[in-house]
């Protein structure tokens, strides 16, 4: 049984491709600091969340291996994002509606 | 399995030594979802109150060092990069580059809390710090946008804004503490021959949680840093 999960797992990413994600995580963070100095007012804060979310998905696919693994985890995280999504929801209808 | 092949020292107490990689990774998956609705609400607390106070929060987002904030996300990315390689020089069976790694990967992280000393001493210095005179007596006001001094009386927004900043960043760099115990333990697993290419687990899972302190910190810098 281990023979086989030690087989499952032996997709050993190329030292040149964790160096490319690396370099487009430093050059993302050049853009996020360069794009906050310019005013755009209300869609400030969703160009920099934006700008994170590219960053959080590549290191999330390559250095957590998310691309390699089972379909399963994407079911996994959907439910934990979904939670959380649930309770950005229903703060954010109970804070607008109030008076 | 090798475990159960030659050691005579399993069977003795009546006890089989069970390996299961893949149980061990995705238990682990479970918990980093905890953390995520940690460090969430954290965030949906910043959120509700920026929405409260965004002319305050703007403002006191300015008073943030940039080029130190910048420099620790770069230094936190870094760090995600030698974990990484850490342990894929494990799976190439590269033990004393993995170590090497690692040790570099907890050099980033004390460049990190370092750097934090620095940017928390110097507001400390000026008075701003959880339950300070100055952040406590916060006018009620209605005027989100009245002007702000670092000692005196500071808008509550100003309050808010320092309390998540304190306390998130604080968590943060708690788990940056943390994560760092789980690399150096690795090492040590490592040297010992414990954890090797055909038991990754647990330099795998000490790599899954420092790629999450990574992550929250990729949140936290533009929205603490870069709104003002």
């Amino acid at each position: 049984m281990s023979h086989h999960e030690a087989e499952h797992h032996q997709h050993i990413t190329p030292t040149k491709n964790y160096f490319l994600i690396w370099l487009t995580l430093v050059f993302l963070t050049v853009v996020t600091v360069g794009v906050s100095y310019v005013d755009m007012h209300k869609f400030t804060v969703f160009t920099a969340m934006l700008v994170a979310t590219v960053k959080v998905m590549l290191v999330v696919l390559f250095f957590m291996h998310l691309i390699h693994e089972k379909k399963v985890y994407w079911l996994m995280i959907l439910a934990a994002l979904s939670t959380y999504g649930i309770f950005v929801i229903l703060t954010f209808a109970d804070y607008y509606y109030r008076f | 399995m090798t475990e159960l092949s030659a050691n005579s020292e399993l069977y003795a107490g009546g006890h089989v030594e069970h390996f299961d990689p893949v149980s061990n990774k995705m238990g682990f998956w479970l918990f980093l979802f905890t953390e995520v609705l940690l460090f969430g609400m954290l965030f949906l607390a910043f959120a509700i109150y920026l929405c409260d106070f965004p002319a305050n929060f703007k403002h006191c987002s300015g008073t943030l060092n940039v080029p130190l904030g910048g420099t620790n996300t770069l230094i936190l990315l870094t760090s995600s990069l030698t974990m990484a390689l850490a342990i894929q020089f494990l799976q190439r069976g590269m033990k004393a580059g993995s170590i090497f790694l690692m040790i570099l990967t907890i050099a980033c992280a004390v460049g990190f809390c370092v750097i934090k000393y620095f940017e928390w001493t110097h507001k400390f210095e000026l008075g701003i710090y959880p339950n300070s005179e100055a952040l406590n007596n916060f006018i009620p006001s209605i005027f989100h946008h009245a002007p702000t001094s670092t000692l005196g009386s500071a808008p509550r927004g100003d309050n808010l804004f320092f309390g998540l900043y304190y306390t998130m960043t604080g968590f943060h760099a708690f788990h940056v503490l943390v994560g760092s115990i789980l690399i150096l333990l690795a090492i040590i697993f490592v040297a010992r021959g414990k954890v090797h290419k055909d038991r990754l687990s647990f330099i795998e899972n000490a790599g899954l949680f420092w790629h999450l302190v990574d992550l929250v910190w990729i949140f936290l810098f533009p929205l603490f840093y870069l709104i003002g």
